[in-house]
């Protein structure tokens, strides 16, 4: 086969490739260029394309770098500094991982005549007991990204490829390092590539939105505290609020349009149901017909939580939980998965 | 053989195989180098290696190699063997001019918005003004004569005889005279590196003040310039140290890259009318044929207004970083605009200078022809681009996960 490797000049992406050149697959490593501003070592830091590149030399393979990076603006970047505006908490690797590498860079490996494109997520896709391709848990639960991957459908799950994904993350560092690549004690990414950890999201989206100074209030609408920037508080947030002692408090509710955050205790961070929009599944038509009880993971590397799913209309779904738990910040990405906790059934993101 | 300081995986077989059966239309980017200046090279690295600023004999044969080839440089360009300052290339070169004239003279630069970024970037640096250009990319000599004023403080002006993506021609006289008018104690530096193989250097020389060369553009080596400065223009040196070349550029001379740039020179300029009269068929077959057999295809510069070696092209309706990938492919190099560090294309801002829509600029394709350009090229060259921009076509619009 054919295959473009995403190699973003981790250890990853860079034993995704040897793999897939042991297998005898003819292939090319591509590093997107998505973020064109200062980062700290993030996915697109030229010494990580120097990486790539260099490993892909090793491998006897050709490197290309696409400039994706017009398209990360519009898809991830201003969406992430708009959403924060509106009070909402995106999840930018999701949405990178749907319109850059699963959306922009498949499109143009069709377009270059590439039978699939291979990226270094610790996931899998294999056929569930109906034989429909599915986005999969990694074998190393400790590393699964099928989280941020559980966008991939259609066509799409037909033509990528996650060669570490059946391998622990140990295993991967020692397949590297027996095989000499640069990459192989290269720490593993960390948070949100183009925010710098010295000026965290605050100081990133400073220079890009207004903030509104609110009023925290508690549950009963009494003064507790204030904040200088409502577009930065988050659903289950306890410092920074300005409360002055006493019982824990956390964040219950946002509302960035009236400038009030509300703080409650932890039970009243506590929900039953949650709405979730702009829904993804893995076949069009495989989304339930009516109730539907699955596992549900709100965040990136988050504990699973039973619940049943229920279709509202085509684009909503109101998810119950079993028991109840904390609230979710709108924004958030959720992924359903089957009770054997195995198989993306599909996911989509937090309203309310 | 394998181990610290070894590059055995670049080897010149390996390089020669791979290398091998291509067309390269990529001229405008780099020349092979011309056997004239590997043969004058060759004895250089070994048999004649001293350095020319010492003070034995073997010093002497150096320095007398240096000075011979001065003279030779000083012909083509039409300036005094004494204005010849080598340099480590273009970029060099731009940055002595304006960062030399600015640090000396005080005031600022102004350049066009369509200069390399060797020379943009340096303007910009130290606070120049830019100034736009016409739709064809050249700078035009009434927008001089109306936006300097011989108070402004301007102390250097730069602007490129040829414009390297699209070929472009200035009106260096005209430019010069404008200059000369409107602020008469500014110096005229011309970024004459995509010149050098067009143009008679002598007929833009009485014009400027500082003219710039790279070597590696005209068939000689890497890492080797020129920078013409013409006597009574003082510019502060980029570089100090050993007071070579006149105390303007320090640093021990790059004898075999001198001796090879002045032999590719001297060859550049003795073909320069039949060359341009070959390589004119070559230009105009490939115009003529790219335009009728690639879909949508237009001519970015009129004919006429630019280079014979530099063909650019607009293909609607295509990305051109794809296109590139399966042109080579199909073993032809071409360019489109310049990269960044990390290899990424960057949107061309000499096509954003010249008004020309993103949609349009998206599918720019830079084909550069040179002294090794046959009749074979240009046709499968055309056969390459046509069967790509069509592959590319017929394959848009499947899509990913959105």
């Amino acid at each position: 086969m054919k295959v473009l490797v995403a190699m973003s000049g981790g250890v990853d992406s860079s034993v995704a490739a040897l793999l897939l050149r042991e297998q005898g697959h003819d292939i090319v490593g591509v590093t997107m260029r998505l973020w064109g501003g200062e980062s700290d070592t993030g996915c697109c830091s030229v010494s990580d394309v120097d990486d790539a590149r260099r490993v892909a030399q090793q491998l006897d393979v050709d490197h290309l770098v696409f400039n994706f990076a017009e398209d990360f603006d519009a898809h991830v970047v201003d969406p992430y500094v708009r959403a924060h505006a509106s009070g909402v908490t995106p999840n930018p690797c999701v949405e990178c991982n749907r319109h850059l590498k699963f959306d922009r860079l498949l499109e143009r490996a069709d377009a270059l005549g590439f039978d699939a494109v291979a990226t270094g997520h610790h996931a899998r896709i294999n056929a569930d007991d109906r034989g429909m391709l599915r986005v999969t848990r990694g074998a190393d639960m400790q590393k699964d990204q099928s989280y941020v991957v559980h966008m991939l459908q259609g066509r799409a799950l037909d033509r990528t490829l996650f060669p570490v994904g059946g391998l622990t993350k140990s295993d991967v560092r020692a397949i590297a390092s027996s095989h000499g690549l640069r990459t192989a004690s290269k720490p593993d990414s960390q948070d949100v590539c183009f925010i710098q950890s010295t000026a965290g999201r605050e100081g990133f989206l400073a220079k890009r939105m207004e903030f509104n100074s609110a009023d925290v209030v508690d549950t009963e609408g009494r003064p507790a505290g204030d904040v200088a920037a409502v577009e930065l508080v988050t659903i289950g947030q306890r410092r920074g609020l300005n409360l002055g002692g006493g019982d824990k408090r956390y964040v219950v509710d946002v509302d960035v349009k009236t400038r009030r955050v509300v703080v409650g205790s932890e039970n009243d961070l506590l929900t039953n149901e949650v709405v979730v929009k702009q829904l993804c599944w893995p076949h069009g038509s495989d989304e339930p017909l009516s109730t539907c009880d699955v596992l549900v993971q709100g965040s990136a590397h988050g504990a699973r939580h039973a619940a049943s799913i229920t279709m509202e209309s085509d684009d909503t779904v109101r998810l119950t939980w079993n028991k109840a738990q904390r609230r979710i910040a709108p924004g958030q990405t959720v992924v359903f998965y089957d009770l054997t906790d195995t198989y993306v059934v599909g996911g989509g993101i937090v309203t309310s | 053989m394998k181990g610290i300081g070894s590059l055995g995986h670049v080897s010149h077989e390996s390089a020669v195989g791979k290398v091998g059966g291509y067309v390269y239309l990529d001229h405008a980017a780099t020349s092979p180098l011309r056997p004239e200046a590997r043969a004058a090279m060759d004895p250089f690295h070994d048999v004649v290696f001293a350095n020319p600023s010492g003070s034995h004999r073997f010093s002497r044969v150096a320095r007398r190699a240096i000075d011979e080839a001065r003279d030779v440089v000083a012909e083509v360009i039409g300036c005094r063997p004494g204005e010849v300052v080598f340099t480590s290339g273009g970029t060099e070169g731009a940055n002595s001019a304006i960062f030399g004239a600015v640090r000396r003279h005080g005031g600022t630069a102004v350049c066009s918005a369509a200069e390399h970024h060797a020379v943009l970037h340096c303007v910009e640096h130290v606070g120049g003004r830019v100034l736009p250009v016409s739709p064809t990319g050249a700078l035009d000599a009434t927008l001089v004569r109306e936006t300097l004023r011989d108070d402004d403080g301007t102390s250097v002006v730069s602007v490129m005889a040829v414009n390297n993506e699209v070929g472009v021609i200035s009106d260096m006289v005209e430019i010069s005279r404008a200059v000369r008018r409107r602020a008469p104690k500014a110096i005229l530096h011309t970024d004459a590196v995509q010149a050098a193989c067009w143009l008679d250097l002598r007929d833009i020389w009485p014009h400027v003040d500082v003219m710039t060369l790279s070597a590696h553009k005209f068939g000689g080596p890497k890492g080797i310039g020129v920078m013409a400065l013409r006597d009574g223009i003082n510019l502060e040196p980029l570089i100090h140290g050993g007071g070579q070349e006149r105390d303007r550029r320090s640093g021990t001379h790059n004898v075999a890259g001198i001796v090879g740039a002045t032999a590719a020179l001297a060859v550049t300029h003795a073909s320069r009318t039949e060359e341009i009269a070959r390589i004119k068929k070559l230009r105009d077959a490939l115009i003529q044929e790219l335009l009728s057999s690639v879909e949508s295809c237009s001519l970015t510069v009129e004919d006429g207004q630019a280079v014979p070696g530099i063909v650019h092209v607009c293909i609607a309706g295509i990305e051109n970083e794809a296109l590139l990938y399966l042109l080579d492919e199909q073993g032809l190099c071409a360019s489109a605009a310049s990269a960044c560090a990390s290899g990424a294309m960057e949107p061309s801002h000499v096509l954003a200078a010249m008004g020309v829509q993103k949609s349009r600029a998206m599918g720019a394709l830079r084909l550069s022809l040179g002294h090794t350009t046959t009749q074979q090229d240009i046709e499968a060259a055309v056969r390459i681009v046509a069967d790509a921009a069509a592959t590319l076509r017929s394959r848009s619009g499947t899509a990913g996960v959105r």
